[in-house]
């Protein structure tokens, strides 16, 4: 079983991901690369359902698809306020937490 | 036997009708007073099947069948069936248990109770009807009905009560419901210090009560080994001549209780606060005067006659504190009734007199004649009152002064002059009426036991009671009308229900200026229904036919069997005391009418002391403020005075001292440096931490996911590496 490609495809995926979050400026990009990130967890996720001969790491993964839209339904909507409110969709600008 | 197991009932719906009055009375159309009309009329009726099922009960125990009970009732003599037992209807609940001793909560169904069911919701309605109209406007009318339930409904909780405990709790609660209904108008301050008199001195005589039914669950404890408050089991443990229990302790009991009903019911001495409580509303004085309150202090006396009658050795036919509190209090009250200008006053002395009667008649053992007195009383005597009620109401704008405010009234109100008449030929115990069986019967029996002295007594008073009776009469609706037709400025403190502040419909009543007038139907209705009573309930006892001695008196061996052995009818006392009676109304009306010499009390000094010292009250109420009162308030007070100056005080001087030394040491070292100086250091150091601290928040999003992600990388690669 191709179990050592798929988890190195996902890796690939997520460490993409968390370079996208930490890298980019653009609010949109790094939802973005959220999305790349959980899509490196589905595809583990179905990678050992496969490998154990299980449906329960599909299950998992529909349900992070779902949560996944829901979340980024949210965010977008955080988004579009955000740059309504500072004319500025990049995320250096909100630090409004700054201690 | 629906009607006598769920005898509960009867209690309870007024119970309820006060709550729902309370919370939802001024949102209703009749602001309340159509539930406790509702209630009580419900009760009446759960009353009226009680009464007749519990005679169908004697019937049956006679072996007779029940459709035939009332067929059969004429024509037989009263003695042949006497030893038939009848019980009563026994229930009872667990109210509480506390160390193995189970106390409970439950009814005890009689002849006694019955009657007294009967009596209680029967005035309780018609007061309930009469007040709709005389209580029209009032501020606190809401108010009223639902103290109106709540009175109803302690008094029959005290009716069937099967225990001394709970018959405690009614009493207590029939004392707070006349203390609110006597204060009823309470911005008036007679009004608030009369019922504070009325509540106090019941509580004197209630303290008698506590004891005493303390004293009852000893009794028998005593008696079985097993302590209880059950009234039957009370009347056996004193009846049985083996049992354990010693007469001291049952003399006791006796004299403790007798100061309860001492006070309850207006005996002498403590009898002050009855006149007084006339301050209430005139539908609560007849509600008060006939059918609770004052009667529940018999009704006591009645519950557990075989404790007084053993207790007192009232068989014995010597003279006992019972026979002789009743005996005095029969003549003091018909005394005092003679020198009263206001017409209520002259009927509470008269109940104060007649009361004394039903406290001596069971003092004579004649339990069976006491309680009818108790019966028939009540119906005369609420008749009086709400006839005087109608004509405060209708005939002398509000006032119950006989002097000034009445007279003549004959004309104008008919209806209630006959109906103040039959109650007042009734109280005198004029044949046929009710007061006449009633009365005789304690006489006869008074004789017939040996008591010949309170016989006398009960002769002397029959006379008086019609004396005054017929002065009464004459002073309201005969003669001249005094009270004038302009509008009196200064409205009667007893009466002050139309002020300023009230409902304008009762303003504009006020602003009326009318001239006496008949009162409308829902007055004079239950004054006519009274009256029937007045005339007819006498009958019940009709010599040999002996209905209510029958149906009533206790049948069972729990103490009263032995000890209850009415007389026959003596035609010939009888007619003395109706010729003594009629002398007395006729000597009064010579009298008024100007054929005796008047004015004695202006010409001769002696008659002028003693209508001085009848007018003072016997001086009582000085005796009791300026003798017993200024007595604790003198001497004690200015003992407890310099107690309290010089000892207590240096007492708490020198604690505040030391207090305060205590204080200033505590607050220099303790807390200025001590625990000022620890939170200050705390202060300081998060400060200042904080202030480092905050240089790493920058605010950034990717800041904190780049931390995150890196203590992740490390804490992975420490794992990695440790395995």
């Amino acid at each position: 079983m191709l179990l050592n490609e798929f988890l190195i495809l996902a890796a690939f995926l997520f460490c993409t991901g968390v370079y996208g979050v930490l890298a980019r400026k653009h609010a949109v990009l790094v939802l973005m690369s959220i999305e790349l990130m959980l899509a490196g967890v589905n595809i583990n996720l179905v990678a050992f359902g496969a490998f154990h001969n299980s449906d329960i790491g599909q299950v998992f993964a529909l349900f992070v698809l779902t949560i996944a839209a829901a979340e980024v339904g949210i965010g977008l909507a955080i988004v579009l306020l955000i740059y309504r409110n500072l004319h500025s969709a990049d995320l250096d600008d909100v630090d409004s937490l700054k201690g | 036997m629906f009607f006598l197991d769920q005898a509960w009932l009867v209690p309870l719906i007024p119970a309820i009708s006060f709550v729902v009055i309370l919370l939802f009375g001024k949102r209703m159309p009749r602001q309340g007073s159509e539930v406790g009309v509702v209630a009580v009329g419900a009760s009446f009726l759960l009353s009226c099947g009680a009464v007749v099922r519990w005679i169908l009960r004697v019937h049956d125990a006679e072996g007779g069948s029940a459709l035939g009970a009332f067929g059969r009732s004429i024509g037989r003599i009263g003695a042949d069936h006497a030893e038939v037992p009848v019980l009563p209807v026994l229930h009872h609940v667990t109210w509480f248990q506390n160390g193995g001793v189970r106390l409970t909560a439950g009814i005890q169904i009689d002849g006694l109770a019955v009657v007294m069911m009967f009596v209680v919701t029967l005035i309780s309605l018609l007061v309930h009807v009469y007040s709709l109209e005389y209580m029209r406007g009032d501020r606190r009318f809401t108010y009223f009905y639902a103290a109106l339930s709540l009175f109803t409904a302690s008094m029959l909780l005290l009716v069937v009560a099967d225990n001394t405990l709970q018959l405690l709790v009614g009493w207590e609660l029939v004392g707070v419901c006349s203390f609110m209904l006597i204060g009823h108008w309470w911005e008036e301050k007679p009004n608030s210090d009369a019922a504070l008199k009325a509540f106090l001195t019941t509580r004197t005589g209630d303290i008698g009560l506590l004891t005493g039914v303390i004293m009852t669950f000893f009794i028998v404890q005593r008696a079985t080994g097993v302590g209880s408050f059950n009234i039957v089991a009370l009347n056996q443990a004193v009846s049985d001549p083996s049992s354990k229990v010693g007469h001291t302790l049952i003399l006791w009991c006796a004299a403790a209780l007798m100061l309860a009903i001492v006070g309850k019911s207006g005996q002498f001495p403590l009898h002050t606060w009855l006149p007084d409580a006339m301050a209430g509303p005139t539908p609560v004085s007849a509600l008060i005067h006939a059918a609770t309150m004052v009667v529940a202090g018999v009704y006591l006396g009645a519950r557990v006659y075989p404790v007084f009658f053993h207790g007192f050795s009232i068989g014995d036919g010597g003279v006992n504190p019972m026979a002789a509190i009743g005996g005095i209090t029969v003549i003091v009250g018909a005394l005092l009734a003679f020198v009263q200008d206001d017409i209520k006053k002259v009927l509470a002395y008269s109940t104060i007199s007649q009361l004394g009667y039903m406290v001596m008649a069971l003092g004579v053992g004649a339990w069976t004649a006491a309680v009818f007195h108790l019966f028939t009383h009540a119906f005369f005597k609420a008749d009086l009152f709400l006839g005087a009620g109608s004509v405060s109401h209708s005939g002398s704008h509000h006032s119950f002064d006989m002097k000034t405010d009445m007279g003549g009234l004959k004309k104008y109100m008919p209806q209630t002059y006959k109906t103040f008449v039959i109650g007042t030929l009734a109280l005198a115990g004029i044949f046929p009426l009710a007061g006449f069986w009633s009365k005789d019967e304690i006489l006869v029996n008074a004789g017939h036991n040996n008591y010949k002295l309170f016989l006398v007594i009960g002769l002397v008073g029959a006379f008086m009671t019609a004396a005054y009776m017929t002065r009464c009469v004459y002073l309201t609706f005969h003669g001249e009308y005094r009270g004038g037709h302009e509008p009196h400025a200064i409205p009667h403190v007893d009466e002050a229900e139309h002020d300023p502040i009230d409902t304008p419909a009762s303003v504009e009543h006020d602003a009326e200026v009318h001239p006496p007038h008949e009162s409308n139907r829902l007055l004079t209705g239950p004054l006519w229904v009274l009256s029937f009573f007045a005339v007819f309930a006498g009958f019940l006892n009709f010599p040999h036919f002996s209905r209510f001695e029958k149906w009533f008196q206790p049948r069972y061996p729990a103490g009263f069997a032995e000890i209850l052995h009415p007389v026959a009818f003596n035609p010939i006392l009888a007619t003395v005391s109706v010729l003594i009676a009629g002398a007395g109304i006729g000597i009064a009306s010579a009298y008024y009418l100007g054929k005796l010499p008047q004015g004695l009390s202006e010409r001769n000094a002696i008659a002028r002391a003693g209508k001085r010292f009848l007018v003072n009250k016997y001086y009582l109420d000085y005796v009791y403020e300026n003798v017993i009162v200024a007595g604790i308030k003198g001497p004690i007070s200015t003992g407890v005075y310099w107690f309290n100056q010089n000892v207590i005080d240096n007492v708490l001087n020198y604690t505040g001292r030391g207090a305060q030394a205590l204080g200033r040491a505590t607050y220099e070292y303790v807390d200025q440096k001590g625990v000022d100086g620890l939170v200050n250091g705390i202060a300081t150091l998060t400060g200042e931490s904080g202030g480092e601290v905050r240089k790493i928040q920058t605010g950034r999003l990717q800041f904190y996911a780049l931390v995150l992600v890196a203590a992740v990388v490390i804490f992975a690669g420490v794992l990695w590496i440790s395995t």
